[in-house]
């Protein structure tokens, strides 16, 4: 089985430097990118290989970059931003790819921002991330001093900067256009979706925004071709992709496989199954903002499609689990209060909304519910859904709780007849 | 037009507008909170959510916010929709689990936009059993309170602040439920137009501190339709009174003039009319006797008894006109002494730069723009004027004005320009074309494209010079440098390839210079075939209708009184020693045999009158003013008559009763007065029209100034009678003192106050508005006196004044004008004087080591008839050798500008 992703991490050590990168191939894509393909050729393999967003939305990667304007008459700079701010919960996919192989992620941006003819490139990275962000740093300085970044790069004219910025730490700057208005130095709120980032993004300038595992990607689909790209997957979305399981299982960590890999194969076999001790009760598939997936979806496979069609979403494809030692009721609490600390204050039902909502389920955790608040809970539900908010925050943050009272309502209704939490 | 389908029945609403405002628009109503008409839409709130359906055979719909969804042709929703209405209360649930139930004790109770909608959308019952968020507030200085508990964090007051206002020292901190507004730490808000977040706040967070030491609930005000007094531009107010005190300003919507907002002077500055320098008495001075007299009370007739003795007396009597007077107050004194003893109240400067922007404005071509139209300009040019400090609510619009030009790369995108958060977001910096040639530095500079500081005369040459480069006809400057040529070749061509370019320029510098090369810039343009516009700011309420009756010199009067050739100086509504130097002054008054005083503050010229006859402010006057665009407008008095107070041209009617003139009922009233000021100067003729007449009646009613009739206020003078007096007659106006009338919408410039069932707060204003932004029902209030006449005789002035050079000895003393303190009547009231700076003489730093003075240390300054000694402030854009002295700071205050004066050294 083919793991172009991680095929050239070190283990236990500090990653590849410039030199060991090229050594095994690295920034071969790079230079065909820039010396022998076209800007056009490169937009078709993409297209071709059936790659899609890493980041969550799942948003086919080809499109997204097609949707950036004509080189022509465009104003200038144009901007590419790798959207490094992984604060998912559940999720730390990015970080290792960051630190694993840091050369990988800055080929990727090069070959990308060639592509749409962007010549600022900015790796927006989460605070806490100081490994990847010292490692990135160095490669960073490498690749300029080698010609990779800079003016006219391996002698072809094209021209890019690019910079790591470190996020001062906000869930919200995982949605793009409040990365966006944090970047320019403005709160970190989101931004209405017209117009188009692409069209005016960054400081008004088109801007293409691409998740680290999804530019990680791109040389390896240069390297050997749309069809090979396609092969490496189970499913019709093209590749592999790194899965992380977090939770009480016996080897909680991620791997590369490829898309469309079942949960219960990922769960089983990588992850080494639940505890001793443990049964499984369920798993949040895609991050903590998405749904439980419950038993009888194990055998659901990884991807966009199946995962949507079994009442989820696939996220980032890192997994939550859930087992049967654990209070649901408590788990959610603690989402919910992550998610109420991270609303960005702009719009009603999220910044009020989502308090109320970790307010109810703290008081049923400690005995205090009431059986009114099962009603209440539902109506947030209700109120915090897409197309009420502002952006998607809040919906991802209902999602968990809305599969919660679906799946796990017993245990809800136990807390409160019971005023005490069943598993304390 | 577009056809929209709102519960599946079809309207008519004009294109390119959101949901929000073509629903509004159509009177429907649709709750919102951070959507603001003046500025739009950004969906924060997510109060305003219909539901949107795909077709005809779409049943489910999916919810928008109307606010952020284009009423296109064929768009379809559903404004009452089972999931719409819990939504909506959803929204003022959440909204509730943290606002104090405070309602009672609360400023804005009564009149607040989170009560109405609160109603409106049906939320009754509160769940959340948790404890509520607090803050701490702040104190944000004599005009807002803050209360922060309250906020329900719309976002408009940070967007009106920073994004409309251009403030600095006030944001929003903080995330997620803990969101504050405020500032950094506790502190005066600095931005001139910081009393709009009175108006913008939903809810009671900010509030009206002046207000709230003499709080009166909304229905408790006695309210009547009012005209700023307190600068030239002539902003729409609505007066708020109580048992004989004005007790707050709010804003009367004027779709061409202040739309939606006032500035701090207008609405705060109404304190004087409360200020114990109030004159409520007849007075009289007995000089019969010792040298020292005061003035003391004299009954009326008696004092008009000893008036008419004057008249009929045979000597002359001469009068003083006022530009802070009304329109029938100035005419009726003109007509008492005859129009060869009427003089202009103004310095002969002034009338001269007055009289020549009511000619430049006649002979056109440019004409005189709306403030709507102001902000409607692509490419402004200010030549000598420091806006926000001379005419503050112009400042506002011009800082709008520079958003026109960068909407082109909105409308490029296609994007609606009313949402905001996007249109911001695609401007981001970028700002139209805005040029400042001023003395000083100004607070419009950081909008502007280029500033430069410069003395008035070379403020001229350069606008000259544009003149020449737009068009060659216009006279050249041939001694410029070639920076300041190549300058002006790049601002004309700016102005050239404007649609609707704006030359700004007024008496503020005090140079003629200044206000022709301003009129031979926007002449060239026209010439040129463009919609120029010519906007000139005029220092007073009233400058220019007292300039468009007219009459003699000042100095001349002063000369008339000198020679001793007059038996009487009647002064109307103005103190001398702000017209001219005080040794002058002492000098004139001393002289006067005998002075009249007819006025309603106790001024420097007051203390000297023989006879004070106290007249209304403008809370107690029905009078027409005309306004620096060459509007007239009425005000309408809302304190009852009281005591001996009565309006200035009633009691030049009670003299004339008194002499027993037999063209005496042309006088009684405004309206009289006005059809003799229409019959004797063809510019007034609309002045009849300017208001309904007194005779108007609304289904056979008045206009109430009171609220709807309920038992509070039919206690009001319990305390002295139980039973309900008869209310006090109001002959000149259709207006009335009372409770009883018609309560519905009058016409525009009757509108008294803005209420609307359901809509208690002044968001009401919609309900008055033909559309959502658009004129008032039935036309907006004022009519343009002053048009371009159609035969174009104009030509360009030519007089270009030398290049200023410093000299040695001698300083150029211009003035220096401050939004607070350099009004005269603003000044006397508690909240503006603290905000008045102290006195202090502006100088360059190079000019002050020169001197060896440092800020703050006395220096002696003196002039032909004056010398004063004041501290020092370093001005580092101030031209060397120019000193700027602040106007209306000094007891002395009456300087002439420009004059070169000298400094006296240690």
């Amino acid at each position: 089985m083919e793991k172009p992703l991680t095929q050239h991490f070190v283990i236990g050590g500090e990653p590849l430097d410039l030199a060991g990168y090229e050594k095994v191939g690295g920034y071969e894509a790079c230079r065909k990118s820039l010396k022998s393909l076209t800007r056009d050729d490169i937009m078709k393999l993409v297209k071709d290989s059936n790659l899609r967003g890493r980041g969550g939305a799942g948003f086919p990667t080809g499109l997204k970059w097609s949707s950036m304007p004509s080189s022509q008459n465009s104003p200038r700079p144009r901007y590419l931003i790798a959207d490094a701010d992984e604060m998912e919960p559940g999720a730390f996919k990015d970080r290792i790819l960051m630190e694993g192989n840091p050369h990988q992620l800055i080929e990727g941006l090069i070959i990308c921002a060639y592509t749409v003819d962007a010549e600022i490139g900015f790796i927006f990275i989460r605070s806490e991330y100081t490994k990847a962000a010292a490692r990135i740093n160095k490669a960073i300085r490498e690749a300029y001093e080698k010609g990779y970044l800079g003016f006219n790069i391996l002698g072809t004219g094209f021209n890019l900067d690019l910079k790591l910025h470190i996020s001062s730490g906000r869930y919200i700057c995982g949605e793009g256009t409040a990365l966006t208005n944090s970047i320019e130095g403005h709160r970190a709120i989101p931004r209405h979706k017209a117009p188009r980032q692409t069209e005016s993004g960054l400081w008004g300038m088109p801007t293409l925004l691409n998740n680290v595992e999804t530019l990680c990607n791109i040389p390896h689909v240069v390297n050997n071709g749309a069809e090979w790209f396609r092969g490496l997957s189970k499913c019709k979305d093209g590749g592999t992709k790194i899965f992380g399981v977090s939770g009480k299982v016996r080897n909680p960590g991620c791997w590369e496989l490829p898309m469309g890999t079942t949960i219960r194969e990922i769960l089983e076999e990588h992850a080494g199954g639940m505890r001793d001790g443990l049964k499984f009760r369920g798993t949040l598939p895609g991050g903590a903002s998405t749904d439980f997936l419950v038993e009888q979806h194990l055998d659901t496979p990884m991807d966009y499609d199946s995962v949507q069609k079994a009442g989820s979403r696939f996220g980032t494809g890192t997994m939550i689990i859930l087992d049967n030692q654990t209070c649901p009721v408590g788990m959610v609490h603690n989402l919910e209060s992550f998610f109420s600390r991270e609303s960005c204050g702009w719009c009603t039902p999220c910044r009020e909304g989502l308090p109320w909502t970790a307010k109810i389920l703290a008081a049923i955790e400690d005995g205090k519910g009431e059986p009114r608040d099962i009603d209440t809970l539902d109506f947030l539900v209700r109120s915090l859904g897409p197309g009420r908010t502002f952006c998607a925050l809040a919906p991802g943050a209902m999602e968990p709780l809305r599969s919660a009272l679906k799946f796990f309502r017993e245990d809800f209704d136990a807390h409160i007849k019971e005023k005490r939490c069943p598993w304390r | 037009m577009a056809t929209i389908f709102i519960d599946n029945v079809p309207y008519h609403v004009q294109d390119g507008q959101n949901l929000l405002s073509a629903c509004l628009s159509l009177g429907f109503n649709i709750p919102y909170f951070c959507w603001h008409p003046a500025m739009h839409a950004v969906g924060a709130c997510r109060m305003c959510a219909v539901k949107q359906f795909r077709d005809e055979s779409d049943t489910r719909g999916s919810i928008v916010m109307s606010c952020m969804t284009p009423a296109s042709d064929g768009t379809r929703v559903s404004i009452d929709d089972d999931d719409i209405r819990e939504f909506r209360a959803a929204v003022i649930e959440f909204l509730m689990l943290n606002h104090p139930h405070d309602c009672p004790v609360c400023d804005e109770g009564g009149e607040c936009h989170l009560q109405d909608m609160t109603v409106l959308s049906g939320h009754v019952y509160r769940r959340n059993r948790f404890k509520k968020r607090t803050y701490i507030n702040q104190n944000l200085g004599p005009f807002i309170n803050h209360e922060m508990n309250r906020c329900i964090q719309c976002y408009r007051c940070v967007r009106f602040y920073r994004d409309y206002a251009g403030g600095r020292d006030f944001n929003v901190f903080g995330v997620h439920d803990r969101i504050y507004f405020g500032r950094c730490s506790d502190g005066t808000l600095e931005n001139e137009f910081s009393g709009n977040l009175v108006e913008v706040c939903p809810t009671g967070v900010f509030t009206d501190k002046t207000l709230r030491k003499q709080y009166t609930r909304k229905w408790d005000l006695q309210t009547a339709p009012s005209v700023c007094p307190h600068c030239g531009l002539g902003c729409n107010t609505i007066v708020g009174e109580r048992y004989g005190s004005v007790r707050r300003i709010l804003n009367r919507y004027n779709h061409e003039l202040n739309g939606y907002f006032l500035c701090d002077r207008g609405r705060f500055g109404y304190e004087f009319v409360n200020c114990d320098r109030r004159i409520r008495q007849l007075l009289v001075k007995d000089k019969s006797g010792d040298s020292e007299a005061f003035l003391q009370p004299i009954e009326k007739q008696q004092a008009l008894h000893s008036l008419s003795e004057i008249f009929r007396s045979g000597a002359p009597v001469i009068g003083l006109g006022s530009p802070r007077a009304s329109l029938e107050a100035n005419f009726s004194l003109r007509s008492l002494v005859g129009p060869e003893n009427f003089y202009i109240g103004i310095s002969d400067p002034e009338f001269q730069m007055i009289s020549r922007i009511i000619e430049v404005l006649r002979n056109g071509p440019a004409h005189s723009p709306s403030l709507r139209e102001v902000e409607q300009s692509d490419a402004v040019l200010i030549l000598g004027e420091d806006v926000t400090n001379t005419a503050p609510r112009l400042a506002l619009s011009l800082r709008q004005s520079v958003r026109q030009k960068p909407m082109e790369m909105v409308d490029r995108l296609k994007v609606p320009r009313w949402l905001d958060g996007s249109v911001r977001q695609i401007v981001q910096e970028n700002k139209g074309p805005l040029y400042i040639f001023s003395p000083v530095a100004t607070r419009l500079d950081d909008v502007a494209t280029k500033t430069l500081q410069l003395a008035p005369d070379d403020i001229a040459r350069i606008g000259f010079q544009i003149a020449h480069e737009i068009d060659p006809e216009a006279p050249p400057v041939s001694d410029l440098t070639a920076n300041f040529r190549g300058l002006a070749a790049n601002i004309a061509e700016t102005l050239k390839q404007a649609s609707v370019p704006l030359v700004v320029s007024g008496t503020g510098c005090g140079s003629i210079h200044v206000i022709n090369a301003a009129a031979n810039v926007t002449r060239a343009l026209r010439s040129k075939g463009k919609r120029a516009g010519l906007s000139y700011t005029v220092p007073e309420c009233n400058s220019l209708g007292l300039g468009l009756i007219g009459g003699g010199n000042i100095s001349d009067c002063f000369q008339r009184i000198m020679s001793c050739s007059v038996n009487t100086f009647i002064v109307l509504e103005n103190d001398l020693y702000r017209r001219a130097e005080v040794q002058i002054t002492d000098q004139i008054l001393n002289n006067c045999k005998r002075l009249i005083v007819i006025d309603h503050i106790m001024s420097r010229t007051a203390e000297k009158a023989d006879i004070m006859l106290p007249s209304g402010t403008f809370a107690e006057t029905t009078g027409s003013f005309v306004n620096s665009e060459g509007r007239c407008q009425r005000q309408f008095r809302v304190i009852p008559p009281t005591g001996e107070i009565q309006e200035a041209h009633q009691w030049i009617f009670d003299i004339m009763t008194s002499l027993q003139w037999d063209t005496l009922r042309h006088f009684s009233d405004i309206e009289s007065i006005g059809e003799l000021l229409a019959a004797e100067f063809p510019v007034f003729k609309p002045l009849p029209e300017v208001a309904p007449r007194s005779s108007f009646r609304e289904f056979g009613q008045k206009i109430p100034r009171q609220s709807h009739r309920y038992s509070g206020r039919t206690s009001m003078l319990a305390n002295i009678t139980v039973n309900e007096p008869k209310p006090p007659d109001d002959p000149e106006s259709p207006l009335s003192f009372s409770m009883e009338g018609y309560q519905g919408i009058p016409p525009a410039s009757l509108i008294q106050r803005f209420w609307a069932p359901g809509w208690n707060s002044s968001q009401s204003v919609n309900k008055f508005q033909s559309e959502i932004n658009g004129p008032l029902i039935g036309g907006d209030p004022g009519q343009r006196l002053i048009e371009p006449s159609a035969s174009g005789k104009w030509s360009y002035f030519t007089d270009i004044p030398e290049p200023y050079k410093p000299q040695d000895d001698l300083w150029l003393m211009i003035p220096k004008f401050h939004v607070f303190g350099s009004e005269e009547l603003s000044s006397l009231g508690p909240a503006i004087s603290e905000r008045i700076p102290k006195p202090y003489v502006g100088i360059n730093p190079k000019d002050a080591e020169s001197l060896g003075k440092q800020e703050g240390e006395k220096v002696a300054v003196a002039g032909e008839n004056f010398s004063i000694s004041v501290p020092v402030r370093i001005i580092k854009s101030l031209p060397r050798g120019i000193m700027a002295l602040p106007v209306g700071l000094f007891t002395l205050d009456g300087f002439t500008f420009p004059q070169w004066v000298r400094i006296v050294r240690d």
